[in-house]
This record gives C-alpha cells, sequence and structure tokens, in this order.
C-alpha cells in the first residue's frame, strides 16, 4: 500500500509542476509586452518598467518561469497589476473566508447527505424514496449559480428577508466575525454537493441492505436501528467517502461562482475581479492555489477508498 | 466480459441492422420512463423557444422601449431590464447563443475525449501513460478555472470560450471512454481486425467506436448537462457573451441589482436555464439507467 501511495504523491507533484506551466503560459500568451497588456493602454512608461522587471520580462522564458516558480514556492506571489498591493496580502485574508464558508458547508453537507442516503435505502421504492429520488436529480442538474439565485429570490429578497443578499463583511474583519453573511453561500454550496453524496449513498446501502449478513443479523433479533447504524452504514460507506472527498475538490471550482453571485470576500469573487481586470500575477496565483487544493483532495479521495477498504489496505502493492 | 470467455464472439463487430434494432430497443425503454418522457418534453419546449422566439419577439432585443426597470405593461409584457429594454423580446433571443455554445462546446469536448481515450486504451503502453498524464494536469483545474485562466490570458472572446469548455470535457470523457475500451482491445473480434491487416485507424473507428456507444451517449447527454451550466456560468459572471447582445446568462448578470422592483429579467431566464439543465439531466439518467439494466443480462 505505501508503494502505490508513494507513487500517486509522486503523480500528484508531477502534476503540479505541469499545472505551474499551463498556469505560466497564461501570460506568455498576453500578446505583444506583457506588462502593457495588464496594465492597459493609459500605463505611464515607468509603470511598465517596473512590471517588465518585476515580472522578469526582459529575460528568457525559461528564466521568467523559474523567477516565478520560485516566489511561488517561497510565498512570494507577485505585486497585483491592479492594486499594487503584494498578492500574498492581498489573498490572504480571501483564503481564509473561503476555506470557512467549505468548511462550514462540509460540515452540514456530509451527515445530511449520508443520512438522506441512509433513509432513501431503507424506504426503498415507497413514496419517500422516489420523491427524494426524484428531487436529488432535478438539483444534481441546476448550474450552483441558478440554485444561488433562486435561494436570494426566496430568502433574501422578494419571497421572504430573513438573510443578506450580498455578504458584507467591513474590511479587516473575517466572514465568521458575521455568521449570517455564510448561510447562503454555504446553503448553496450543499445543495449543489449533497445530491451527489446522497445518491452514492442510497445505492451502496440499498446492496448492503440485501446481503446476507444484514438478514443474519435480523434474524438475530437486533433491532433495526443496530442492524442498520452498525451493521449495514459502516459497509456501505466506502463509495459514499470517496465521493465525499471528490465534492469538497469540487467545490474548491464551486465557491467561484457562488461567491460572485453573493459577492462573498473569497478568493472566488477575488478570482472573477481579476480576471475581468487582467490581473495577471494574482489570476496566476489563485489558480495554482485552487489546482493544488484540487489535487490534494482527490489524492485524498485515493488515500480515504484505500483506508476504507480492507482488501485494498492489506493488498501490499 | 473477460478475454477468455469471448471465444463465441463473431468474428467481426455486430453486422449493421442489429445495432439498429439495438438503438430502438434502447430508445424505447428510455422514453418507456415517466422521467425521460417529462425530459423530452421540457427539452423540445425549451427547443421550440430558442430557434422559434425571435419571430415572435415584439421588439427588437436592444431596443429601448420603455422606463428602465419599469414593469408590466401593454407595451411591454414582463416589464423593461435595467436599461429600458424589454424583457420579454431579450428572453425570446437570448437562448439562441446559450444553447448554441453548449452544442458546440459538447462536441468538441466529446469528440477529443473519444478519440484520446480511444487510442490510449488501444495503442496501450507510453503512449496510454503520456495521454492519460496530461490528462490528469488538465483535471487538475476545476472546468471554470479552467476556463477563467484562458479568459484572463486571451480576453471573453466566444470561440475560445467554446474551445475551453470542450478541452476540459475532453480529459473527463477519455476516462470513461478509455475504461470501456480497454475491455474490448483484448477480445477476438480485435484481434481477428488485426490479423486481416486492417489498419489502426480502422481498428480503433470500425471496431472499437461501435462498441462504445452507450457510455458515450451518457457522457455525451451529462457534459450536454455541463456544458449549459458552464457557458451560462461564464455570460453570468460577465466574461462570456458581452453586451449588447442578448442571452440568459447575461440577462441575469444585467438585472440581478434590480431583482427585488423587477424580478422578471432574472426569473425568466434562470427558470430557462434551470428546466433546460434538468430536462437533459432527466434524459440521460433514464438512458443511463436502461443501458445498465440491459447490459447486466449479456
Amino acid at each position: 500500500m505505501s508503494k502505490f501511495l508513494i507513487r500517486r504523491i509522486i503523480f500528484g507533484i508531477l502534476t503540479l509542476f505541469l499545472v505551474s506551466i499551463v498556469v505560466f503560459a497564461a501570460t506568455q500568451a498576453l500578446p505583444g509586452n506583457a506588462a502593457r497588456a495588464i496594465l492597459g493602454r493609459s500605463a505611464t512608461p515607468e509603470r511598465v518598467a517596473a512590471l517588465t522587471a518585476q515580472l522578469h520580462l526582459n529575460q528568457s522564458v525559461a528564466s521568467q518561469y523559474g523567477h516565478w516558480l520560485g516566489g511561488v514556492l517561497s510565498g512570494n506571489l507577485g505585486i497585483s497589476a491592479a492594486t499594487q498591493q503584494s498578492v500574498a496580502h492581498l489573498i490572504a485574508g480571501r483564503l481564509a473566508n473561503s476555506a470557512f464558508l467549505v468548511l462550514v458547508a462540509a460540515i452540514v453537507a456530509l451527515p445530511l447527505s449520508i443520512g438522506l442516503g441512509v433513509w432513501m435505502a431503507v424506504k426503498r421504492d415507497r413514496p419517500a424514496d422516489h420523491v427524494l429520488s426524484m428531487t436529488t436529480l432535478v438539483l444534481a442538474a441546476l448550474p450552483e449559480f441558478v440554485i444561488g439565485i433562486v435561494l436570494v429570490v426566496l430568502l433574501a429578497t422578494n419571497v421572504a428577508h430573513v438573510f443578506p443578499a450580498v455578504s458584507l463583511v467591513p474590511p479587516g474583519e473575517h466572514a465568521w466575525d458575521e455568521p449570517s453573511v455564510v448561510v447562503l453561500p454555504a446553503a448553496t454550496l450543499v445543495i449543489a454537493v449533497t445530491p451527489y453524496i446522497s445518491r452514492i449513498m442510497r445505492a451502496s446501502m440499498v446492496e448492503v441492505l440485501e446481503s446476507d449478513y444484514v438478514t443474519m443479523a435480523r434474524l438475530k433479533g437486533l433491532s433495526n436501528r443496530v442492524v442498520i447504524w452498525r451493521h449495514a452504514v459502516p459497509n456501505a460507506i466506502v463509495p459514499a467517502i470517496q465521493v465525499s472527498a471528490l465534492q469538497l475538490a469540487y467545490m474548491a471550482g464551486g465557491v467561484v461562482v457562488i461567491e460572485f453571485v453573493f459577492s462573498y470576500p473569497g478568493m472566488g469573487a477575488q478570482l472573477v475581479d481579476s480576471v475581468a481586470n487582467r490581473d495577471v500575477p494574482v489570476v496566476q496565483a489563485l489558480t495554482i492555489i485552487i489546482a493544488a487544493v484540487y489535487v490534494i483532495l482527490n489524492l485524498l479521495a485515493d488515500l480515504a477508498t484505500i483506508l476504507v477498504t480492507p482488501r485494498l489496505r492489506t493488498a501490499g502493492r | 466480459m473477460s478475454a477468455t470467455t469471448a471465444t463465441a464472439e463473431p468474428f467481426a463487430p455486430a453486422p449493421e441492422p442489429v445495432r439498429r434494432g439495438r438503438a430502438a430497443t434502447l430508445a424505447r425503454a428510455t422514453l418507456g420512463q415517466s422521467r425521460a418522457k417529462v425530459g423530452l418534453v421540457i427539452f423540445v419546449l425549451i427547443l421550440v423557444i430558442v430557434i422559434f422566439g425571435p419571430l415572435f419577439a415584439p421588439h427588437s432585443p436592444t431596443e429601448f422601449v420603455a422606463a428602465p426597470n419599469s414593469g408590466s405593461s401593454s407595451h411591454a409584457l414582463f416589464g423593461a431590464d435595467s436599461l429600458g429594454r424589454d424583457v420579454w423580446s431579450r428572453f425570446l433571443y437570448g437562448g439562441r447563443s446559450i444553447l448554441g455554445l453548449a452544442l458546440a462546446a459538447t462536441i468538441i469536448g466529446v469528440g477529443l475525449g473519444l478519440v484520446i481515450g480511444l487510442s490510449a486504451a488501444y495503442l496501450g503502453g507510453l503512449v496510454d501513460e503520456v495521454l492519460m498524464r496530461i490528462a490528469d494536469v488538465f483535471m487538475a483545474f476545476p472546468q471554470i478555472v479552467l476556463a477563467l485562466l484562458l479568459v484572463s490570458a486571451f480576453g471573453p472572446k466566444l470561440w475560445l470560450i467554446v474551445l475551453t469548455v470542450g478541452i476540459s470535457h475532453a480529459p473527463r470523457v477519455a476516462r470513461v471512454i478509455r475504461g470501456a475500451a480497454q475491455q474490448l482491445v483484448e477480445r477476438d473480434f480485435v484481434k481477428a481486425a488485426e490479423a486481416v491487416g486492417e489498419p489502426r485507424r480502422r481498428v480503433i473507428f470500425g471496431e472499437l467506436l461501435p462498441n462504445v456507444t452507450s457510455p458515450l451517449m451518457v457522457e455525451t447527454g451529462l457534459r450536454l448537462t455541463y456544458s449549459i451550466g458552464l457557458i451560462a456560468a461564464i455570460s453570468f459572471l460577465g466574461l462570456g457573451i458581452q453586451p449588447p447582445h442578448a442571452d440568459w446568462g447575461l440577462m441575469i448578470n444585467e438585472n440581478r441589482l434590480s431583482l427585488i422592483v423587477q424580478p422578471w429579467g432574472v426569473m425568466l431566464p434562470v427558470i430557462a436555464i434551470a428546466l433546460l439543465t434538468i430536462s437533459t439531466g432527466l434524459m440521460t439518467d433514464s438512458y443511463a439507467r436502461v443501458v445498465i439494466g440491459i447490459d447486466r443480462g449479456e
């Protein structure tokens, strides 16, 4: 198993290295002088010269890449072209806000979807199962921003006014200082990922409930609750754990649009702003961070699958 | 499915009439499910609005007809948008771009993924390894982030957005197709085709392709659903279709700040996008169920 794991980690690092080349190539794609393209036509020659020096644009492409990658690895992410602030300073608070949002969503979504999946499997082919199966299928097809806007209409503006439609956080404060701003963005994420996890959990649970040892446990006279939660769920949860890790990775991308819907002060909304302003140093930093999170969570999904599957754990691959 | 039990396999893939019969059976079984019927009805309804809507639009989508954010009147059925344009007319015009771009992105993504997946499965070895590593790199970005990265480099160009969404689908499709095709490459009908000296291209597209149509159809349905969501999201972020063009995603962006006074500018396109993705999702799910059910007995 450890050999397999080391191989996966090496491939993960290799992938991230190639990802950094793709991200860097985005700057190279800018037509003409990259510094002028980033700063726009109205930029003074001094600012263009300063940015040219900062991005090492007068050196070879390989050396530019080396400088940039060295900076990323040492935590020096460069200077924002739009605000002239250090990128690390600009995005640190936003990263924390996004992490908080994903954490809140995960804490709600994971138990909720496992519970829903179990309930659907227990009530298999009864009306409750049909209604929930259909609901999750419909929700799974909806784009995140559609879910977000429907929540705004229902809970923040037209129908009822319970939560803020815009997640305003005063400068210098964090999202957790104003918990009400997290509710709707987190609810959107929960609605976006719950269908996938609960459907997998249902399918896996249905299979386990038909197995011989569950019948055996029932014949022994164990209560329904013990049979389901002690005997069936621990065996049915393996595929759900893997899908959960994948859905957490998915959230790293999902926050981009959802944060924009609510103007939530996280890295996703920042990414959209920076793309609109063509603030390349910030876009590079954010995309590489999101990709790193995504690759690491996918790695954890593999790891979780191995850990919870005894056959793979002892296979000694 | 294992290679050793495939002795009864015909020398060549099943002849055309049999396959067409299977396709008809699959279609009938898919449409036998009520969720597929609902999906199809909604899809056709939206398609009619998208194709014929502009013919019934009372105004031009860019013409100013009333005061900004004014409500419903005899002049403007669903009121005017934040700039005073007719919401109903913009809605009737606004489906073409989103559906057209989504279809194009789906075709590019599924086509590219199909070629990569089949090639990786058939050629194996180093080619397989290299193709799958490249796929890993592109799968390391959430799809929307890859699109934003390229838009930041090249600007909001439509061909670029279609291409990016397509490219971001390709590795995901390739993985599924590779998985399905790997079970086929050792089977006798492939070996037989090789033995009579068919060129690799013919083996890949003549022998393998006809046998991965089921996962291919499911992927096409899934990717179309996701393409609609992604293309709409990019326009909603203001980084796709640019004003003054009428587009459902862009309409939501333009009118969301006046949601309380004029909800229709947001609600009509939101409902249309939701119904569109739900309909493709329902049809894909019904087909996938039928395919799994039939394949289990084989």
